[in-house]
């Protein structure tokens, strides 16, 4: 555990990959919640997680960095613009969006906190010790690690989601009352 | 050799072989159809048979205006077609064409496959919102709904495949579909080599039908039914951006046609011939397969009349979802059973 120095640090040639990740992906999420438009907002969290999908491919993490982009990109992002675009999503700059300057200035000291929070833990779990070099996990080793050493979490996790899913169709579906019954209204 | 260098050559290599593909399946979209159709097609550019028609059509679109419409977001507008044709021409990492001829063989091939061709929908969402256009907008979200609906049993009878095989690369789908092994077991007296299509015939049928209903063929066009949205998602592009989208479809088809002929129909492989022989012949054994593939998903366009919204949906979730889950327990039944 050597302390890393500015000249170890421009030594190395992941570090200018991981700054030309990084500055955009910084910039997306900026952009993210500063958007006055709730569609390009989505479109910025699409840049934002793409590069958090390259930061897992440097990292050699590529099944996990893969994940990202067909669960969040391809599934979940789709869903957003989907209910954006069902409801309503007008083109140009959203009145709504722009918020006045003390909510500006107390969400700007909550995310600062955030921040300040997670840069400490993590400085004091990890410090100065550097990754030892990275190697491409095999996704046969991921799938043997959950279903035989994790294949009990991944089990509650799974019936975790189910129970999920049946309760949000709970609460979103109306119960037709007795008189709609009667009616021949039963469908919804 | 140089890292960049190899890059470079790879990247030029895949162009080099999607677009002329997508040319012809082009060329087989203008020529089949008139053939069932009782017309001659084109005949006159190129001189004999009307060959090139396509390039004629792209040099027309090259020459037109690119619009971009006043009510629309221009920016998104612009990026659209980029995304599309990234999450297409993307899948062609992967897809090899002989033993050593693969532009990166990943180890979770087929995932980063389904990964890399889901950045599509984005674009057509993209396209439909930006358009500023509501044939646009309704179009860009029965696409959506459809490319979420039909992006499940696409991957689950993937799955069927991927338990039979016992990877995810797609070099080693391939060879595993050459070796001895059916479920395990060798059954010596058998002595043929089946491909997936046989073992694995409901996931094929099930993977075929997503296929099309990815590309929003005909009888899944319902994102661009010209009687109801003009022309969907793509009204308001013109010119350039119009020619990436329309390269992009056959492009899509390309790709998917390969996809599924490397899962399911062998791929490259020959049987009598070694590794060095199937560096050269591959190519020309995968492509055959993919024009095949191309022939029957036209021909099923002119044959099958347009599905109805509901109708779309219905065939997705409650029929080849089941069929695709019924698949995999079945395969994963035999898998362990032999």
């Amino acid at each position: 555990m050597v302390a890393v120095t500015a000249g170890d640090w421009f030594s190395t040639p992941e570090n200018y990959v991981f700054l030309a990740i990084a500055l955009p992906l910084v910039f997306a999420g900026w952009r993210v919640v500063t958007s006055s438009n709730v569609v390009h907002a989505v479109l910025y969290l699409v840049g934002a997680l793409g590069g958090s999908a390259a930061l897992f491919l440097l990292l050699g993490a590529e099944f996990v960095a893969w994940a990202v982009v067909l669960v969040y990109i391809g599934a979940v992002v789709v869903l957003f613009l989907f209910g954006i675009m069902i409801t309503r999503a007008p083109i140009g700059v959203e009145v709504e969006l722009s918020h006045p300057l003390r909510v500006r200035i107390s969400a700007a000291l909550v995310s600062g906190a955030l921040f300040v929070l997670i840069a400490i833990a993590a400085l004091t779990a990890f410090g100065s010790e550097s990754i030892p070099e990275a190697e491409v996990t095999r996704t046969a080793d991921i799938g043997q690690s959950i279903f035989e050493r994790f294949v009990i979490p991944f089990e509650v996790v799974s019936v975790v989601l189910l129970a999920a899913l049946v309760g949000g169709i709970v609460i979103a579906r109306r119960d037709p009352s007795p008189e709609e019954i009667a009616a021949g209204k039963e469908t919804l | 050799m140089n890292f960049w260098l190899l890059l470079v050559i790879k990247v030029v290599v895949i162009l080099g072989v999607v677009l002329p593909a997508a040319l012809v399946v082009i060329y087989i979209e203008l020529k089949v159809p008139a053939r069932m159709q009782s017309r001659i097609g084109p005949y006159f550019a190129g001189g004999k048979y009307g060959w090139a028609q396509p390039l004629a059509d792209g040099l027309k679109f090259l020459q037109k205006e690119d619009l971009v419409p006043d009510a629309a977001d221009s920016s998104v507008y612009k990026l659209a077609p980029y995304v599309v044709l990234m999450g297409t021409v993307g899948t062609f990492v992967i897809i090899p064409f002989g033993p050593d001829l693969v532009a990166r063989d990943l180890d979770l091939g087929i995932f980063y496959l389904l990964a890399i061709s889901s950045l599509s929908t984005l674009g057509v969402l993209m396209a439909g919102w930006s358009s500023g256009n509501k044939y646009s907008l309704i179009g860009g979200l029965r696409a959506a709904a459809q490319l979420i609906a039909y992006e499940l049993p696409l991957v689950l009878a993937v799955v069927g495949v991927a338990i039979q095989a016992q990877t995810l690369s797609l070099n080693g789908i391939v060879d595993a579909q050459a070796s001895w092994e059916w479920f395990g077991s060798s059954p010596e007296w058998l002595n043929i080599v089946p491909p997936y299509l046989i073992l694995q015939i409901v996931g094929f049928v099930i993977f075929a039908t997503a296929s099309l209903a990815e590309l929003s063929r005909i009888p899944f066009d319902m994102p661009i039914a010209e009687s109801e949205l003009t022309m969907g998602y793509l009204t308001e592009y013109s010119g350039l951006r119009f020619t990436m989208f329309f390269l992009g479809e056959y492009a899509g088809m390309v790709s998917l046609a390969a996809v599924a002929s490397t899962l399911f129909l062998g791929g490259y492989w020959l049987p009598w011939v070694g590794d060095d022989v199937l560096n050269v012949l591959g190519p020309g054994v995968l492509l055959t397969k993919v024009l095949l593939l191309s022939f029957i998903f036209i021909w099923l366009r002119w044959t099958f009349p347009r599905l109805r919204e509901d109708q779309l949906q219905t065939m997705a979730w409650k029929w080849l979802i089941p069929a695709s889950l019924a698949n995999i327990l079945a395969t994963g039944l035999l898998k362990v059973v032999f």
